[in-house]
């Protein structure tokens, strides 16, 4: 079986891969670009361990085919921090203890990152509800909710202020 | 996985070419049934025909009042044609009732209706709303009643080298509306045990001059029920009409027993839903919802 050349924008940089026609985006991120920062939960859209921003909509990663990633641009968690400057929703999960064994924790930034562009004040049910494709088995749920909330609020005085 | 190719065709030509050529291909929308069917072994395509790519596959285009859905038009991109979301907003809430936010930004109606699964969620919306598919194959093309494409769990009446190209959406008389609602033991990402979906058009009267109801998880396709829907017509929808459409939706069931209901459960329930359903759908044509 011959490989199949893909080129890609991963975090705003060109990226080139060689992959399977099978072959999850998820696999080709992880394997051929080494970011293994997305993880893979369960491998069926189940618990979106594995959530990227494909052309600027979030989707599991490993229900994309890596071949597909032809010509579109891919946003992954290694390119939420600026640097080594922390996004404010990966700030408040810190502060907030909304991370145990973190498994989950790319996922979840990734998705609330999402959420906080398009809806900057979301109540605590527009939370869970666009958070429901992401599990979690350590925490529980609610301090991640409250991590996401804070930064929304801090968001919202970033964008007063500036 | 065992699949050898991928293919990315520009028109629907190609399209039909590709899958004519090959009888183990596999068309691929969002894959969010496939991919996972190929992970699981349950799928083994040869080849993938995916339709992204082929222009105004994924566009919503109103026309006179009627609508054309490009069939690998993701669920959450309905949400943002306000046209459509008035005119069947029955349609859109079941779209986008399926899966996650992650899942809806890349599934789709027409890899729903395809996927031939009794429970699917936007199948007995479309079919309460009369909607038809574009069908395009070998033969040329065809336009095929939702209710027609699936014929049991997993399998279409879709012919060798056919795939389905639009889903389109009638001309909506005033005063119409549309409504679905699902039970699911969670309140997000589960397969319905009953879903139900109501289209009806009161006059000015408020009197209902026609109604479809259409159920889905409680036979091997999803259906439609003439006589739900007939009971309706000629009455404003008080509680005898809607006890003779409720015993009309029991009447037509024959699911089965999982763990998510048992089929006595799945048949009471069928009833309940549609009621609630028809009164939602009742209320949006008042313009009070
Ligand atoms: C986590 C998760 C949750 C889910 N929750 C729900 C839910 O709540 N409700 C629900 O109904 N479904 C649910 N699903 C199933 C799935 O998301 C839907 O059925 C979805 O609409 C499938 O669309 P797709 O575009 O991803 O299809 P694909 O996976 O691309 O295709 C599905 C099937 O249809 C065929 N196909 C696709 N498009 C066409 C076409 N245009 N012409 C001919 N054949 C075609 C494919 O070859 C394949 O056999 C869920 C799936 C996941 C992973
Ligand atoms: S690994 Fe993709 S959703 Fe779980
Ligand atoms: S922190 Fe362990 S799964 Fe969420």
């Amino acid at each position: 079986m011959s490989k199949i050349a893909v080129s890609t924008t991963v975090n705003g940089d060109p990226a080139e891969f060689l992959c399977d026609a099978g072959e999850s985006l998820l696999d080709a991120l992880r394997g051929s670009l080494g970011l293994t920062g997305s993880k893979e939960g369960c491998g069926s859209g189940d618990c979106g361990a594995c959530t990227v921003m494909l052309n600027g909509q979030m989707v599991c990663s490993c229900l994309v085919l890596a071949v597909e990633a032809e010509g579109k641009s891919i946003a992954t968690i290694e390119g939420v921090a600026e640097g080594s400057v922390l996004h404010p929703v990966q700030r408040q999960f810190l502060e907030h203890g909304a991370l145990q064994c973190g498994f989950c924790t790319p996922g979840f930034i990734v998705a609330a990152k999402a959420l906080l562009e398009v809806n900057p004040d979301p109540d605590e049910t527009e939370i869970r509800y666009w958070l429901a494709g992401n599990l979690c088995r350590c925490t529980g749920y609610d301090k991640i909710v409250r991590a996401v909330s804070a930064a929304a609020a801090e968001l919202r005085q970033e964008r007063s202020a500036a | 996985m065992t699949v050898q190719t991928y293919h990315a065709p520009r028109t629907r030509e190609e399209a039909v070419a590709l899958l004519a050529a090959d009888p183990a291909a596999r068309v691929l929308s969002g894959g969010t049934d496939l991919i996972v069917q190929m992970r699981a072994g349950r799928a083994a395509p040869s080849s993938i025909v995916d339709i992204k790519n082929i222009s105004a596959m994924q566009a919503v285009l109103g026309n006179d009042g009627r609508y054309t859905i490009g069939a690998a038009m993701p669920c959450t991109g309905l949400l943002r044609d306000e046209g459509l979301c008035k005119a069947w907003p029955g349609v859109v809430e079941a779209a986008n009732l399926i899966g996650s936010v992650q899942v809806r930004n890349r599934a789709t109606m027409g890899g729903n209706l395809c996927n031939a699964s009794p429970a699917a969620d936007s199948v007995p919306a479309l079919i309460a709303a009369g909607a038809t598919v574009l069908v395009v194959g070998p033969a040329g093309m065809r336009e095929v009643p939702v209710e027609d494409i699936p014929v049991s769990p997993g399998k279409t009446s879709l012919a060798a080298g056919e795939f389905v190209a639009e889903i389109r959406l009638p001309v909506r008389p005033p005063r119409s509306a549309d409504a679905y609602l699902r039970s699911i033991p969670r309140t997000e990402m589960d397969i319905a045990v009953v879903g139900a979906g109501v289209s009806l058009t009161l006059d000015e009267a408020g009197t209902c001059t026609a109604a479809r109801v259409a159920l889905g998880a409680v036979a091997p396709t999803a259906i439609v029920v003439p006589e739900a829907g007939a009971a309706l017509v000629g009455t404003k929808l008080d509680d005898a009409a809607l006890d003779a459409m409720a015993a009309a939706v029991r009447a037509a069931c024959r699911p089965i027993d999982d763990k998510r209901g048992t089929a006595e459960y799945r048949t009471a329930m069928a009833g309940v839903l549609a009621k609630r359903t028809a009164l939602i759908a009742a209320a949006r044509a008042r313009g009070e919802a």
